[in-house]
């Protein structure tokens, strides 16, 4: 465990909590008393120190801060958190064992419903999920005030960090089940089915399972240990894990079923296809999108290029980051942290609208990343050599609200102003990749290029169920998760008839 | 082993021929795909290669590809018998083939290698093939002979005049399309800049053309959005799009930019690659 810069004196918080701990014994602490504990600080590497370092930046809670955390949880009877998230954890439940100090207890209840409380605890949209309805948070009219769920998850988790068991597998049942994409949904559907005894092989584009969580979300924020751990229970479970292999030109859908024998297949290739802006200058030398830019920094690891990492980067001194979700603000703190000395986030709308979790727009302003909000590019501007050399930009005001309920943004006619930059990275969202529909006639898609399914994640193709960002358009973790868990149910109860 | 290199032969001075253990994609591939590989299974750089043939029986692809930066003089390294770390594909949309009539096939310095495969396939079906072959010179013209025995024609040219006609492959090719009746059909594959003029020069007498591109890729399935390019003033995706595209469409200008973005790291990474070689004694053979 590394040590923690906290404000407060270690020793007084430790007594503190004995006292609570004291009074909740003697059946006397009150529910005024919870709110009057302290919200508890995640405690962080320091931000100028870290503007240069790829590991972790939130350090996770000392034991003592989380049971204070936990301490604020009032054990509402409705517990109304649990409601907010996508796959029902049984959060006042899971709280309580921490207040207790079962923190083996605390993490079984999570592993009930989340497969990836080490992820989910990190990269959760907590505050617009379960922390949302939390009533300590509605009490403060506050969503910060809210108890610390995502923190408490994480701590719960980092704790078991190795020691995680591997789950039981049950008798063989001679059925083959193929899984399509290593992401949180392609890794839940296999360890589900695993579980049931059914021959499991994942199969995976990239030369590095773990999808999005190994090429997009950084190191800083996720790092790619806590991935590896649990492909590595798939594979102590027995799944095989298939890397180079892509689905639709190494072998079709088609021929893993008919010719090699699998009778279930899930699709969970994610988003892909990055969206351009479509202005010009889009095709400039300097000009990224947010999946290109991640991907050489982490998956290639271009930021040690040189030094035993051979792909390359362009080493940039002014940015603009467009977009204001987390790929975002990854993509901003990336540009940071490979040596760019301004970094400007360019978003369309105000700081209100931003769909990046709270923490993750926090941690970009104290690492100076510089929020230009209610500005949008309107061309970006290349010299001789077809380099970046700017960006043209109008102002922005916000109008009336759209059918997101977001309100619009209007261009201001005459506000154009040069932003002087080297490089663009856009970051605006994916569209579906076309690969899995070219190649698999008989597959129903909609207009954007999802896959269509039914609530039990079952396509239109027999045997064929698919789940996550191909599903949903770009979602979340927990979203794939959810499904995968959904789909892998409907493969086990499919496959036993 | 997996990716293991069953043959290794080198065909110019900086040109080599790898035979690799990939049965899966030595089965579905068809003319005009390509292949991600690296010659690191983990840290290495993604590259894209043609497949430039496959042999089914033995379950291998046939790789050519010229040395010119650090990953392609490390991948010049591993002996026979060694291994790639890693090859995935086949990749991209395949070689349109049909009887077009006249296909005249225009192949640029290493990319003759590519060009072989969709040559052998537009005979294969029922075309008549005039190939034409670029180098700079002698040393430097790769897979003649097999050009030869398959093309109904074959006119070879090199830059300096070492052999064959001293002329770029755009004076044949103009000659070429000059003819009654013109060809139906010019296939180049070569340098951007070697396309572009190609493509200037069917243009003028009308004769469709495609050419395929072998640009900067990292993923090479449509997720980073690096590979792309502007073809009839939309932005497409050479991995997923292509490679073939109407080289009449091309923005090569464009194209030709983008893949210089990278060329002064890449000229630092072959210099540390070098230098640390000479470190530990590699170059001593
Ligand atoms: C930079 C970034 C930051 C993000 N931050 C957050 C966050 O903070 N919180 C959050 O909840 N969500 C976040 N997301 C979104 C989240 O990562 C995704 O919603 C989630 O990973 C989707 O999971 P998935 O199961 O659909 O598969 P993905 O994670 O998308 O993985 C799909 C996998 O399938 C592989 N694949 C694709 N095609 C094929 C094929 N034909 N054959 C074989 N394999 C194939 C891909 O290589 C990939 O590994 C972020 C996304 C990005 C890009
Ligand atoms: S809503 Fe908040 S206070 Fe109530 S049980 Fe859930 S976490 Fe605890
Ligand atoms: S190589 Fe990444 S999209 Fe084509």
């Amino acid at each position: 465990m590394p040590t923690h810069p906290v404000d407060i004196d270690m020793n007084e918080q430790e007594k503190y909590l004995q006292e609570l701990l004291t009074k909740q014994a003697q059946g006397q602490l009150k529910p005024k008393d919870r709110y009057a504990i302290k919200p508890q600080d995640m405690p962080a590497q320091d931000a100028v120190k870290r503007r240069h370092a790829m590991s972790e930046v939130a350090l996770g809670y000392t034991e003592t801060q989380a049971r204070l955390e936990a301490m604020r949880c009032l054990q509402c009877a409705n517990a109304p958190c649990v409601e907010g998230c996508p796959v029902r954890i049984r959060i006042r439940d899971f709280i309580g064992e921490i207040t207790k100090g079962q923190y083996d207890r605390a993490l079984e209840i999570i592993k009930e419903n989340s497969l990836l409380p080490a992820v989910c605890g990190r990269v959760c949209p907590q505050e617009v999920q379960c922390q949302e309805r939390c009533t300590v948070g509605k009490k403060f009219k506050d969503v910060n005030m809210s108890v610390s769920i995502g923190r408490l998850e994480r701590y719960a988790a980092d704790l078991a960090h190795g020691g995680g068991q591997t789950p039981a597998v049950a008798p063989p049942t001679g059925k083959k089940v193929a899984v399509i994409g290593s992401g949180p949904g392609g890794i839940v559907v296999a360890a589900d089915t695993r579980r049931a005894g059914h021959e499991v092989t994942l199969f995976e584009a990239f030369h590095k399972p773990g999808g999005v969580m190994v090429y997009g979300i950084p190191e800083f924020r996720l790092p790619k240990a806590i991935v590896q751990e649990e492909i590595d229970v798939l594979k102590k479970m027995g799944v095989k894990i298939v890397c180079n292999f892509i689905v639709g030109r190494t072998r079709t859908i088609e021929q893993l079923m008919k010719e090699d024998g699998f009778e279930a297949v899930y699709v969970g290739v994610g988003a892909g296809l990055p969206k351009f802006m479509g202005i010009e200058g889009e095709h400039l030398v300097g000009v990224y999108s947010a999946n290109e830019y991640l991907t050489r920094a982490n998956l290639m690891k271009a930021y040690e290029f040189g030094k035993g990492a051979d792909t390359p980067i362009a080493v940039s001194k002014k940015v603009a980051v467009l977009g204001g979700g987390n790929v975002a603000m990854d993509a901003a703190r990336m540009a940071v942290r490979l040596g760019a000395e301004k970094v400007y986030l360019v978003y369309r709308r105000s700081e209100t609208e931003m769909p990046a979790r709270i923490e993750e727009v926090r941690h970009a302003k104290e690492e100076g990343v510089i929020f230009c909000t209610l500005q949008n590019p309107k061309r970006i501007l290349g010299n001789d050599a077809g380099q970046v050399v700017g960006m043209e930009c109008l102002r922005y005001e916000l109008g009336e609200p759209d059918e997101s309920g977001r309100r619009r943004p209007v261009a201001i006619g005459g506000s154009e102003f040069v932003m002087n930059v080297d490089t663009v990275i856009v970051a605006i969202g994916n569209g579906a990749n076309p690969l899995i529909q070219q190649t698999t006639p008989g597959l129903e898609f909609n207009q954007w290029g999802n896959i269509v399914v039914d609530e039990n994640c079952r396509t239109s193709m027999k045997g064929v169920y698919a789940g996550g960002d191909i599903v949903l358009g770009t979602a979340t973790v927990i979203l794939a998760m959810g499904q995968g868990r959904i789909a892998a149910q409907a493969i086990n109860t499919d496959l036993a008839k | 082993m997996a990716y293991r290199i069953v043959n290794k032969s080198q065909l110019s001075e900086n040109v080599f021929r790898i035979d690799v253990e990939a049965p899966l994609v030595a089965q579905a591939r068809k003319a005009g795909q390509f292949v991600i590989v690296s010659p690191e299974a983990e840290a290495g750089e993604r590259i894209p290669l043609t497949i430039a043939g496959a042999d089914q029986e033995k379950g291998t692809i046939r790789l050519i590809f010229q040395r010119v930066g650090k990953t392609t003089a490390q991948m010049a390294e591993i002996p026979e018998g060694g291994a790639l770390g890693y090859v995935a594909g086949p990749l991209g949309r395949p070689t349109h083939i049909e009887k077009f009539g006249t296909v005249v096939c225009v192949g640029g310095g290493i990319g003759v290698a590519p060009l072989l495969p969709i040559a052998e396939a537009m005979k294969d079906a029922g075309n008549t093939v005039v190939s034409i072959l670029g180098a700079r010179t002698k040393d430097l013209l790769i897979l003649e002979e097999q050009f030869t025995s398959l093309s109904d024609e074959s006119i070879i040219v090199t830059d300096d005049g070492s052999y064959g006609r001293k002329a770029l492959v755009t004076e044949p090719l103009q000659e070429v399309c000059a003819r009654s009746p013109k060809p139906d059909l010019a296939v180049a594959i070569g340098p951007a800049i070697m396309m572009k003029f190609c493509c200037e020069v069917t243009r003028r007498y009308g004769v469709p053309t495609q050419v395929s591109l072998n640009t900067i890729m990292v993923d090479g399935t449509g997720m980073c959005g690096g590979c792309r390019v502007e073809v009839g003033g939309q932005t497409r995706f050479v991995c997923v799009d292509g490679p073939e595209f109407d080289g009449h469409q091309v923005n090569f200008d464009l194209m030709m930019r983008r893949m210089d973005a990278y060329k002064d790291l890449e000229k630092r990474a072959l210099q540390q690659y070098k230098d640390h070689q000479c470190k530990i004694g590699l170059d001593r053979k």
